[in-house]
């Protein structure tokens, strides 16, 4: 299989009504309307069991969550299966979805987690913060280049991308195969 | 002198959102006292005052990640009493039914599999490490996949039904915007037959541990308690509409029938100081002997029979159990789940045959009103939504009771008898009371559904404290 026909799905997940906690599906939706080759875009509340199934069908996943104290504007960094012990909700990790498509459906996809810089996650119905959106734009511009090019090959290890990220916003220049 | 001690736990784990319990022990650390503290989000009360009614069902999704389906049909039911449509038109109300029975099977098989299925197959005690979804996965494969093309079906009706999973559309004020095709009822009636064998599966799974677990199960975490539901006109269960029944713990009805538009002349609600969640009760009765238990074990008691026949028998068998009597046993939720979850599949494939559901007559309209009420039965039990409206058709009061809340008082009294049988004198948090708490509050399924998902969240964190409010003991579970 080339890169580009590589079958990669975004799933952006977190509660709108939350404040800086509706960046995941905020993104989903910036991405899905790109019409993009051979990417599949969906948004939920939350991660659950029968994400594994929708990941197995795909090559490459990328998980897109608001993130409390990460770097800013956002991360993006490789994360490998894990068999998780500890299940805090309803909800299952983003490793752990990927550790059940591998158990159950033998799924050998990649994953990756965009962490977009969130600051507000309490007041209820307040949409996202100035300071979200401005970290949502630039981590929209950044996955719509990659999801474009499909150089998930540079992205290898569980080396934390958002220097990386911080850097090429500032040059404005999305493109990894630049890195 | 004050010589109690107080425990707590925070938050507890495999349910929604933060939750945390409070011990009280004595000076001979003999437990007195056992408190379910939930961080309840009344927020969304206010946020929507002022906002248009017809956008409330779309809205009011956003309350709850876990079963938003359950509160967009239940304020839709609500707008349909404001927009004077006393009666949907069949494609609608199926629609509509198709859409919560999709949710029910989702929901239930989520429970089941993902938090319910490791307490079961490897026991209460069994390693954490093991003790999981990935745990199940491991061991029992065919089980895993199972549970989570199960889920996965019921997203996909919902889905079909709503137009998304989140932020679903679905259900209008008087009716539905869509209708079912021909082409997506095809793709559900491919798996239909898997989904019954897994769902009689499941069944048997629950069913059979509960008779085998007997001895054990009957004095955890339980107690005698009333039961609230709502049933139909002849008494069956009905999970999307009905009228008010509560029973008491050995089956004698306390109100039938009741119009849940009246629901305030027969429950209000009690505040206390220690928790953000409110404490429902029976008017009548008052808040010592009003509280009630809702969720399917509370249904399977309060009705009279299931409409559909796989259910109904399994519903005699649950009942066989006791005698008739209503099953007061709190692991007793797990297998009184199951039978909802083979009632739900029947329901869909009654309504996958039915051509209503592709008709095209969506919506009906009446005299307006100022007011609507909406109740449904959620997965979790029975879910209440109460709106007021001014001439601008802007929303000036709105009242949700919600399942986990209805449950308040039934999780503090599970706690205790837990904490009660496992604290033996000494003031400690060991693993196998943290497990056996979890295990009790679980049975129930609660939603404590206002938090956020936000990477670096949930820890669990276990503290306890001297009677003068010193921590003496914490453990952090991330």
């Amino acid at each position: 299989m080339t890169e580009d026909n590589k079958k990669i799905l975004l799933l952006g997940f977190g509660n709108p009504a939350r404040a800086d906690d509706g960046l995941g599906p905020a993104l989903a939706e910036i991405i899905e309307s790109k019409n993009l080759f051979c990417v599949t875009v969906e948004a939920d509340y939350q991660l659950t069991i029968e994400d594994s199934a929708q990941a197995a069908e795909h090559d490459i996943v990328i998980f897109a969550d608001a993130s409390e104290n990460g770097a800013e504007p956002f991360s993006f960094k490789r994360i490998e299966a894990k068999e998780s012990e500890s299940f805090s909700t309803h909800s299952v990790e983003p490793a752990a979805v990927l550790a059940l498509a591998e158990n159950l459906f033998g799924s050998k996809a990649k994953g990756f987690i965009l962490g977009i810089r969130g600051y507000e996650f309490d007041q209820f119905g307040a949409g996202l913060t100035q300071k979200a959106k401005a970290n949502l734009q630039k981590a929209a511009d950044f996955i719509e280049d990659l999801l474009k090019t499909k150089k998930f090959n540079k992205m290898s290890g569980t080396a934390d991308f958002a220097d990386y990220a911080e850097i090429i916003i500032k040059n404005n220049q999305f493109n990894l195969c630049n890195q | 002198m004050n010589t109690s001690k107080r425990i707590i736990i925070e938050p507890v784990t495999r349910v929604e959102g933060h939750g945390r319990v409070s011990i009280l022990l004595d000076e001979n650390n003999k437990v007195t006292q056992a408190r379910f503290h939930v961080v309840e989000f009344r927020g969304f009360e206010r946020f929507i005052q002022g906002r248009p009614y017809w956008e409330i069902p779309v809205l009011v999704q956003r309350l709850c990640g876990i079963c938003p389906v359950s509160h967009h049909l239940a304020a839709a039911k609500a707008m349909d009493k404001i927009v004077g449509a006393d009666k949907l038109t069949p494609t609608a109300e199926k629609m509509r039914r198709l859409m919560h029975y999709g949710q029910m099977f989702q929901s239930h098989a989520l429970h089941f599999f993902h938090l319910c299925s490791p307490d079961l197959l490897f026991g209460f005690d069994a390693d954490p490490k093991i003790r999981n979804i990935i745990g199940v996965a491991v061991k029992y494969p065919d089980l895993a996949v199972q549970g989570v093309m199960m889920r996965k079906y019921g997203q996909e009706i919902i889905k079909a039904t709503a137009g998304k999973k989140i932020h679903g559309t679905g259900a209008i004020p008087g009716g539905i915007n869509k209708n079912l095709s021909i082409a997506e009822r095809d793709v559900f009636l491919k798996d239909i037959k898997k989904m019954f064998e897994w769902s009689r599966a499941a069944l048997n799974i629950a069913k059979d541990y509960t008779i085998k677990n007997l001895d054990k199960l009957t004095p955890f975490a339980s107690f005698e308690s009333n039961h609230l539901s709502l049933v139909r006109s002849d008494g069956a269960m009905d999970l999307y509409h009905g009228n008010l029944r509560v029973i008491t713990a050995d089956g004698k009805k306390i109100f039938d029938q009741v119009d849940y538009s009246n629901y305030l002349d027969y429950i209000t609600e009690e505040v206390k100081s220690w928790s953000y969640m409110k404490f429902p009760f029976i008017k009548s009765l008052g808040p010592q002997k009003g509280w009630y238990r809702v969720g399917p074990l509370a249904r399977i008691n309060c009705c009279d029979f299931i409409d559909t026949p796989e259910a109904e028998k399994a519903r005699k068998e649950f009942m066989a159990l006791t005698g008739g009597r209503p099953n007061n046993i709190t692991m007793a939720y797990h297998w009184a789940r199951m039978i909802e979850l083979l009632h739900s599949i029947e329901k869909i494939n009654d309504l996958l045959h039915d051509s209503d559901l592709q008709g095209t007559d969506l919506v009906v309209k009446g005299q307006r009103r100022n007011e609507g009420i909406g109740l449904i039965e959620a997965p979790r039990g029975t879910l209440f939504h109460h709106y007021k409206i001014n001439d601008d058709d802007q929303i000036v009061m709105c009242n949700l009771i919600v399942s986990t809340t209805n449950n308040n008082e039934p999780f503090n009294r599970a706690v205790q008898k837990v904490a009660a049988d496992h604290i033996d004198g000494v003031p400690k948090i060991t693993e196998g009371l943290l497990n056996h708490i979890e295990v009790a509050i679980r049975a129930y399924d609660p939603c404590l559904s206002c938090a956020t998902h936000a990477l670096g969240k949930m820890p669990l964190i276990v503290t306890l404290y001297d009677h003068n409010g010193n921590e003496i003991d914490s453990m952090t579970k991330q």
